[in-house]
């Protein structure tokens, strides 16, 4: 056990902080959920990517530096610490990246790789259907062959980020006969296909992250398809596997986080309430408890261990933290939690649409529910009901 | 920058775990319960075998001469087993603290009788009200003002006092500070003491880590058995869900404990606000699991007949040993809230 960083990492962290210094928008980006906003996270995608910062755990060859996951973590560290934008192309970099890396061709690796890492094209993914949430085998939107097209029908919901992205990868069923998790194909589809409408759905903040896509007699090359023809599935739950593990949530966002909220409560002169002082307390420890539990998986992975069920467990810790520390910050400002932007005071930034945000993280990713489920099973061996 | 054990301490972990499950079943943890003394010698001499006792004894004394980091997975098991003797008083706290003091004719050869299994300590600091395992101590460890002394058991009185875990030995000791009996004092004693709080409230977060685990895999193994409406009650979802939520506050309680190890080990600036979050964690930890546990377990769990309270009641006594979780948070607050630099990972 060593918990030092190596003179090359700190080396590496010195080499990220002066970027990030140098680079990163003196203020805040518009939401990337609205059209301007979108439009400025595409280009803070494009100059990450210039000074070699998109996807620092890639290889080269796809735009990346092939740093390991302890060097990705610190990162992460500065990254979060330096307030830089968030990822709007995360579905990409983050889940289909990784999920290409494993079950891509050289061609189709070579095809969108790199211009995900440029963000030249924004992903949204496509799996969630109005009555396949929870039950995501429920899937009834269907791709037919036709000599060298799948031609698509049917429908996807809840698609973070559909009303702006180039690209969707979709979960559909491939095998009109079959049932459940058989006969599923994963499938890579461009937004602007004819037979593709897509809907947006405002959020509980107003603005539309994400939205209903529609697939009518939709048609996209056999070669879009990931992976075997009918092994949908198992992609998928791979793809599943990065978004709850290491990759959806790094710690440093909560670290951030709890720093903010510690210059919140010096803002509010909260001192004297011993209740909140704990609430802030417990943020720092919760958010340093999922840091360390990273590093320890990280560890874990980079001695050649594997990230199982137990993912399940960071999912519902992340989510539950990421709550608490918002409704925490929402009980230091008091009255003037509910007031929007134009009204709130200065050190209000940001916390309003971080609650409301923050509500999301028990439900998407698998609801909480859900993977309770699943560490009840395939954590502590209880039997399945 | 790897958080991991080594090999050999997972190994040195299972050893402890296989002695413990020989020595300290839970009908030998309930023998304790009505025995008067809550001291095996056979099991404390087992244990110093193993090389648990004499682990940070330096290798000259007989010991192992290892560090925290190595120490921290066998007394988690120590936990998980709810060994009634004083280990994390003699050879988390007393042995470091001997090592530590200049009078060596005075410390070393309690090292090398505690390395074999012949000698415990009892350490009385605050904020511990009272002394645990007094009445079966070789020696004492007493605070008086800012020095420290080291009393042998024939020189205090002991009144005991009965506790709701029937294997904690607790008591009021009464005893007079002498010249002869003085270790340490001024800074140094300061430092030992503090050194000593630090090391106290570590191996109690370890030990509350084993409790929670245990409660955790007796509810797990009770639900699996126990059929009602015609089924396991483990396959309700209800039932999984508790279980679940225990499960997720031990884990992201064990690697906060760990670092708390690594910071002890490493003489680390940040190791006494480390230890308390540890122990605020394990001991959250633990007293969820405790009532997870019990509602799991329906009546039956409710009875002195079954062994579950024996692990709830050490989980409840643990909470308070070392500063309670109250007082802890006091001490992160102070260091989090203090500091101005960005915190890093380590
Ligand atoms: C902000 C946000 C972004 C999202 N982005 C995407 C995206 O980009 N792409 C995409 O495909 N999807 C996305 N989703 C959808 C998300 O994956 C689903 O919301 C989620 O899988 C739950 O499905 P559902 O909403 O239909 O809820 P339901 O499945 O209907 O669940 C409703 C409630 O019932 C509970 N429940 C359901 N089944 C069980 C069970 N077996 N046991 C116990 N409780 C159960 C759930 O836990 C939940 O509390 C997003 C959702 C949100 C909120």
């Amino acid at each position: 056990m060593d918990l030092t960083f190596t003179p090359a990492q700190e080396a590496f962290r010195a080499e990220v902080r002066a970027w990030l210094d140098a680079h990163v928008p003196r203020t805040p980006l518009p939401s990337m959920d609205t059209a301007e906003g979108f439009r400025r996270h595409c280009e803070w995608e494009r100059t990450l990517h210039d000074g070699g910062w998109a996807m620092v755990s890639w290889p080269v060859e796809y735009g990346g530096r092939g740093c390991n996951l302890i060097e990705w973590l610190i990162f992460e560290e500065e990254y979060w610490a330096a307030e830089a934008p968030g990822r709007v192309n995360q579905n990409g970099i983050f889940l289909l990246g990784p999920t290409l890396m494993e079950f891509g061709t050289p061609e189709q690796k070579a095809r969108y790789l790199p211009k995900m890492a440029r963000g030249e094209e924004v992903w949204a993914q496509g799996w969630s259907e109005p009555n396949a949430g929870s039950d995501m085998a429920a899937i009834r939107t269907s791709a037919r062959l036709d000599g060298d097209h799948y031609v698509l029908n049917g429908q996807k919901t809840w698609c973070s980020r559909a009303a702006f992205a180039d690209w969707i990868f979709c979960l559909v069923r491939t095998d009109p006969t079959s049932e459940r998790h058989k006969g599923l194909s994963f499938i890579l589809m461009p937004l602007d296909t004819p037979g593709v409408r897509v809907r947006p759905i405002p959020q509980l903040d107003g603005e539309t992250g994400f939205a209903e896509v529609f697939f009518d007699d939709a048609r996209v090359p056999r070669a879009n398809r990931l992976g075997e023809e009918h092994q949908g599935w198992k992609i998928a739950m791979a793809t599943a596997g990065f978004e709850r593990g290491l990759m959806l949530r790094s710690p440093a966002r909560f670290q951030a986080t709890a720093r903010r909220l510690r210059r919140l409560w010096e803002a509010r002169g909260a001192g004297a309430d011993p209740a909140l002082r704990d609430l802030v307390v417990r943020a720092w420890m919760d958010a340093e408890a999922y840091s360390l539990a990273t590093y320890a998986t990280a560890s874990r992975l980079l001695a050649g261990g594997a990230i199982g069920a137990e993912a399940s467990l960071g999912k519902i810790f992340w989510s539950e933290m990421d709550v608490r520390m918002h409704e925490t910050a929402l009980a230091l400002l008091g009255s003037d939690a509910g007031l929007l932007p134009a009204a709130a005071p200065p050190e209000a930034a940001g916390w309003l649409d971080g609650f409301l945000f923050s509500l999301a993280g028990p439900i998407y990713a698998g609801t909480n529910e859900i993977q309770r489920n699943v560490i009840a099973e395939r954590v502590l061996g209880l039997p399945r009901d | 920058m790897h958080f991991a054990f080594t090999e050999e301490q997972l190994r040195f972990r299972d050893s402890v775990r296989g002695v413990l499950e020989r020595t300290c079943a839970p009908a030998a943890v309930r023998q304790v319960w009505d025995q008067e003394h809550a001291h095996d010698p056979g099991r404390w001499r087992a244990l110093a075998e193993l090389g648990l006792l004499g682990l940070l004894v330096p290798e000259g004394a007989g010991g192992l001469g290892l560090d925290e980091i190595a120490a921290i997975l066998p007394l988690e098991e120590t936990g998980r087993a709810a060994l009634p003797e004083a280990v994390v008083d003699t050879a988390l706290i007393a042995v470091p603290l001997l090592a530590a003091v200049t009078e060596r004719a005075l410390a070393d050869p309690w090292l090398e009788r505690i390395a074999a299994g012949e000698s415990v300590v009892a350490v009385g600091f605050p904020p511990n009200p009272w002394v645990s395992h007094a009445d079966v101590a070789d020696l004492l460890l007493l605070a008086d003002g800012d020095a420290i002394h080291a009393v042998p058991r024939a020189h205090v009185r002991l009144e005991r006092l009965p506790h709701l875990d029937g294997a904690q030995r607790l008591f009021r000791v009464a005893w007079t500070p002498a010249d002869r009996t003085r270790l340490a004092a001024g800074a140094q004693a300061r430092r030992l003491r503090a050194a000593a709080i630090d090391r106290g409230t570590l191996g109690t977060a370890a030990q509350l880590l084993g409790v929670a685990a245990r409660l955790i895999e007796e509810a797990v193994r009770y639900a699996r058995q126990r059929q009602q409406f015609g089924r396991a009650i483990g396959s309700f979802q209800a039932v999984k869900h508790m279980l679940a939520n225990a499960q997720v506050r031990l884990e992201f309680a064990r690697p906060v404990v760990y670092r708390a190890a690594y910071a002890a080990a490493r003489e680390a600036a940040n190791r006494g606000r480390d230890a308390s979050h540890a122990k605020i964690a394990a001991a959250d930890a633990a007293a969820f699991a405790a009532r997870t546990a019990l509602q799991v377990h329906g009546a039956i769990g409710y009875t002195w007949e079954v062994d579950l309270h024996m692990w709830m009641k050490r989980a409840w006594a643990l909470e308070t040993a070392w500063g309670t979780s109250s007082w802890h948070r006091a001490r992160v607050a102070a260091a989090v809230l203090q500091s101005e630099s960005r915190e890093e990972a380590s």
